[in-house]
């Protein structure tokens, strides 16, 4: 290394993966859990070093021959032979992990030729072959096409036949569900379970969430700062968690089972908390209505997606709207439809100010400007929603600059106390953003957003780049906040369980419509849509009671394909389908001729 | 792809009217015409000018007429290859630049061609050793041609070689030959010229070529798709060329377009002190006179030059980028 200095980041850790089993390897981001897997892979960074151990890889094609990979050159010849060939990766972006300008067969077909060369037209058989092993319908074709023309659960089909293609004895599979939407993970899931009983390989699972450890695991790994915490069969881990660590783990992911007003419990405290005044109880009403919202995207000529269908809610004041749907649903669509970051094709979106109420879409020029601090908004990614050129004063002083509020002292006064509010150290108002962690970014978000007084946050996805301990940090923080500032939330989110922490109604969108709407309890304990059911039994539960039924979701085009629905929700023509009231403000969307006893029966 | 390219070609069409009507317009700018000037610079002279050929020379190149017609003119002259009247040379502006024409295409092609040669090497080699001694050594030297201007290095150059060498290195040929045909001797000596001015005004170039190469390849091995291929098992070198050498030529392609205008417009002040038979000086000289027709020939040259250049670098992406071909027309 030319300069800095050496830090230790996995220190001393051992673990060992038996061949046809699964380990998993569990930890926050930045506790060296990818290092390990990079380690093994002889894939680490330029400036990083095995300093001392050993990495033993007994190949059961060699008759268990054994080699120690720590000692092997890291780009040469034998490592290279392994890696790829042995020992397959799939990674967690499936974005940004094949290239954009290569077809995906091109990509699998290479690591095919690398390792187990075959003439052309037999290798392209191959590749086609194991294109349909994972779940490609139409091979064929597939294997011409742009990792841009796939969802993301189709390339993590195609990562995972890149890793597979060689037959390695062991995969090493980096978070590979965390950026997909939970009936995809069900299916990316179940397809990794049975290529490794077809291959008889190891799997080293590296994730943070502890629903898929306790679906997929025989083994479980903790690692917390580059040590091993705790280490044993998944009973062991789930029934008698012994390390204080992982008990903490366990209790900060939120799950459906937390009664309504329990608190996460953050792994490490949050410095400040608001003053929690008690909730006026009255009878909430509308703060915002939304009716029947639509929005189109593309196709001047005809075929745009429509990304927004015929959507209406209504956001009581003073409490949390849930909106839940899987990418591509149209939710984000929605936040940015309030907030006129979009212009909406049909529909109306009144805010219920005391004054009288204000129609958001048709405000213009001035009106809009005066009105905007009324809204705002908590963006997903804390890294790139804030400007990196700027402070963090500068950035929470922002928008007071942009209404012109208060002088220049006054203004840093209230950057000030903004960021007391939200648990960060006021010394800190001189440093960038870069310096921060991911949760500190995003208090900073929320800072910025609190900075005009609002009266309703939509906050989309703000916690889903998170780790679980810091997720449960920003969610009690929100829920303070709310508490004691009075604030109206629409939460977007695809994660099930933050939802059910955070909102007391919750709106289940799937293709641009809201497919049903209602209290929490109401839909989590009877969900009436099948595309809600499904949802809700697609998240794995950190529960070894409760395992994942794998056969949901795996056939037709996933779950929010109307095709799988009964034919009371799929609506032969399209007008036909409206909300049916199923009582206690629960309702869902269905054919019009049901009753509320034939959906619930449905 | 090829309703695509064909679009683009249509596109041309109305930006090259619009370019050359502000052209024409700035053209038009000044307070005086050549004419003007021509007459005052005689008087200043205590000599008359022949008003009747002046007189002749306005009406036959329509200075009567309103200048939204000698617009059409012009423009319909350009298009049958008729660039209009130099009244400085006298002569018809295709004439004034003749061969010099061909010269300037020469020098930029071959600095072109000299800066990609230098710079990707470079480029490759500081970026895939990024902070080594090397990296920093060839680094610095670009910025140095950066930094240092064309004419500041072309006075450079002629004074070590006439101090050491005894040369005179100015000119693009023996200036026997210039405006001679084509001849064995007369390419000899454009060859033995041709490398002084190549390397000076190619240095900036190749100077912010390299970091140009140096960032985006940087940036692109950071990707993930980088780490795939070598979990893959590839080869270092063939993951390199593959992937991210690859991603970082959509920046290199879609500069080609401003490659070529900048060559000829950056390099007029090396070429007037190396008094390179190119058009740069000649543009030079016709704005100081108002030599309309010779100046806006020129500059419609370029913008020409420039629309060539980006419908080129556009089709080459769309082939390069199987994004920007498949998903072309697609908007937010």
């Amino acid at each position: 290394m030319l300069h800095g200095q050496m830090t230790e980041v996995v220190k001393g850790v051992s673990l060992r993966v038996s061949a046809g089993r699964t380990v998993a390897l569990v930890g926050e981001s930045g506790s060296g859990k990818t290092v390990i897997s990079q380690s093994v892979m002889g894939l680490l960074p330029r400036n990083g070093v095995i300093t001392s151990g050993s990495l033993v890889f007994s190949d059961p094609d060699k008759d268990g021959k054994s080699v120690d990979i720590a000692g092997l050159p890291r780009d040469g010849k034998k490592m290279r032979m392994l890696r790829g060939g042995r020992m397959g990766m799939v990674f967690q972006e499936p974005m940004s992990s094949l290239s954009p300008v290569h077809t995906i067969g091109n990509q699998i077909e290479e690591a095919l030729q690398l390792h187990r060369p075959h003439p052309r037209k037999e290798a392209r058989a191959v590749t086609e072959q194991m294109l349909g092993m994972v779940g490609f319908r139409d091979p064929q074709r597939s294997y011409d096409r742009y990792p841009f023309e796939l969802s993301g659960g189709l390339r993590q089909r195609a990562m995972l036949a890149m890793a597979l293609i060689c037959h390695p004895a062991l995969l090493i599979a980096d978070e590979p569900t965390t950026a997909l939407d939970v009936t995809i993970q069900a299916q990316v899931l179940k397809l990794m379970k049975e290529l490794q009983r077809e291959f008889g390989m190891a799997i080293l699972l590296i994730t943070h969430d502890l629903g898929v450890v306790a679906n997929m695991a025989d083994e479980v790994v903790v690692v917390y700062r580059g040590e091993v915490m705790e280490a044993g069969p998944v009973e062991d881990i789930f029934r008698r968690p012994g390390h204080p660590y992982l008990k903490a783990l366990l209790k900060a992911s939120p799950d459906f089972d937390m009664p309504p007003g329990e608190r996460l419990v953050a792994l490490r405290g949050v410095t400040s908390a608001p003053v929690v005044k008690p909730i006026r109880e009255t009878t909430p009403k509308p703060l915002l209505s939304v009716r029947g919202l639509r929005k189109t995207y593309g196709g001047k000529k005809g075929g745009g997606v429509i990304a927004v269908d015929d959507v209406s809610f209504d956001v009581l004041k003073g409490q949390c709207l849930g909106l839940v749907g899987e990418s591509g649903s149209g939710k984000s669509t929605v936040g940015n439809l309030i907030m006129r970051a979009r212009s909406a094709d049909a529909g109306s979106i009144t805010f219920h100010d005391p004054a009288g109420p204000v129609d958001v879409l048709a405000l213009e020029g001035a009106a809009l400007k005066a009105f905007r601090p009324r809204l705002q908004m908590i963006f997903q990614d804390p890294v790139s929603s804030l400007s990196p050129r700027m402070t963090v004063l500068d950035i929470i002083r922002e928008p007071l600059i942009i209404q012109g509020r208060g002088s220049e002292a006054e203004q840093k006064r209230r950057v000030v106390e903004l960021m007391d509010c939200v648990g960060l150290d006021p010394r800190f108002l001189t440093r960038y953003p870069h310096s921060f962690s991911g949760g500190q970014r995003q208090r900073i978000g929320i800072a910025r957003a609190l900075a005009l007084n609002p009266d309703l946050i939509i906050c989309d996805e703000p916690v889903s780049a998170l780790d679980v301990s810091v997720q449960a940090q920003i969610l009690n923080l929100l829920k303070d906040l709310q508490s004691s500032l009075g604030l109206t939330y629409l939460f977007v989110s695809h994660n099930l369980a933050v939802v059910h922490y955070m909102a007391e109604r919750i709106a289940v969108m799937a293709r641009g419509r809201i497919v049903e709407i209602g209290p929490r309890d109401a839909l989590f304990r009877h969900p009436a849509h099948p595309y809600t059911k499904c949802l809700l039994r697609a998240v794995p539960l950190p529960d070894l009671d409760r395992p994942l039924d794998f056969d949901i979701a795996t056939s037709g085009g996933g779950a929010s394909d109307p095709a799988t629905w009964p034919a009371a929700f799929r609506g032969t023509a399209r007008d036909r389908l409206e909300m049916i009231d199923l009582g206690g403000d629960h309702w869902v969307l269905a054919d019009r001729g049901c009753t509320a006893h034939d959906v619930t029966a449905a | 792809m090829l309703r695509y390219i064909i679009r683009r070609i249509l596109i041309m069409i109305p930006t090259l009217l619009v370019t050359s009507a502000l052209i024409f317009t700035v053209m038009q700018l000044p307070p005086s015409d050549y004419f003007e000037t021509y007459v005052a610079e005689m008087a200043a002279q205590g000599e008359k000018a022949d008003l009747s050929r002046i007189e002749f020379l306005k009406r036959e190149y329509g200075f009567d007429k309103p200048p939204i017609e000698r617009y059409f003119l012009w423009i319909a002259g350009f298009v049958q290859g008729d660039f209009g009247y130099s009244f400085e040379y006298e002569m018809p502006v295709r004439d004034v630049v003749g061969e010099r024409l061909g010269l300037t295409i020469l020098v930029s092609f071959c600095t072109i061609l000299m800066t990609w040669m230098v710079a990707f090497p470079i480029g490759i080699y500081s970026a895939t050793h990024q902070y080594s001694w090397a990296d920093y050594g060839l680094t610095f030297m670009g910025l140095i041609g950066i930094a240092i201007p064309h004419f500041l290095l072309a006075l450079i150059f002629m004074y070590f070689a006439n101090v050491w060498f005894g040369l005179s290195i100015g000119g693009l040929m023996d200036p026997v030959y210039f405006n001679e045909p084509m001849s064995w001797e007369k390419a000899k000596s454009i060859l033995a010229h041709l490398w002084i001015p190549v390397l000076i005004i190619g240095a900036g170039g190749t100077g912010s070529m390299v970091r140009a190469i140096r960032a985006n390849l940087l940036d692109e091995l950071q990707k993930q798709y980088y780490v795939t291929a070598k979990a893959k098992g590839l080869p270092p070198g063939k993951a390199l060329r593959k992937y991210p050498l690859r991603m970082s030529l959509n920046f290199f392609v879609s500069h080609i377009g401003d490659v070529l205008p900048t060559l000829v417009s950056g390099s007029e002040l090396t070429a007037v002190v190396l008094s390179l038979q190119t058009v740069g000086p000649l543009l030079l000289r016709a704005l100081q006179s108002q030599d309309m027709y010779l100046a806006g020939s020129f500059l419609l040259f370029l913008s020409c030059m420039t629309v060539v250049g980006v419908l080129i670098s556009d089709i080459a992406l769309a082939f390069l980028d199987p994004r920007i071909r498949l998903q072309g027309g697609s908007s937010k």
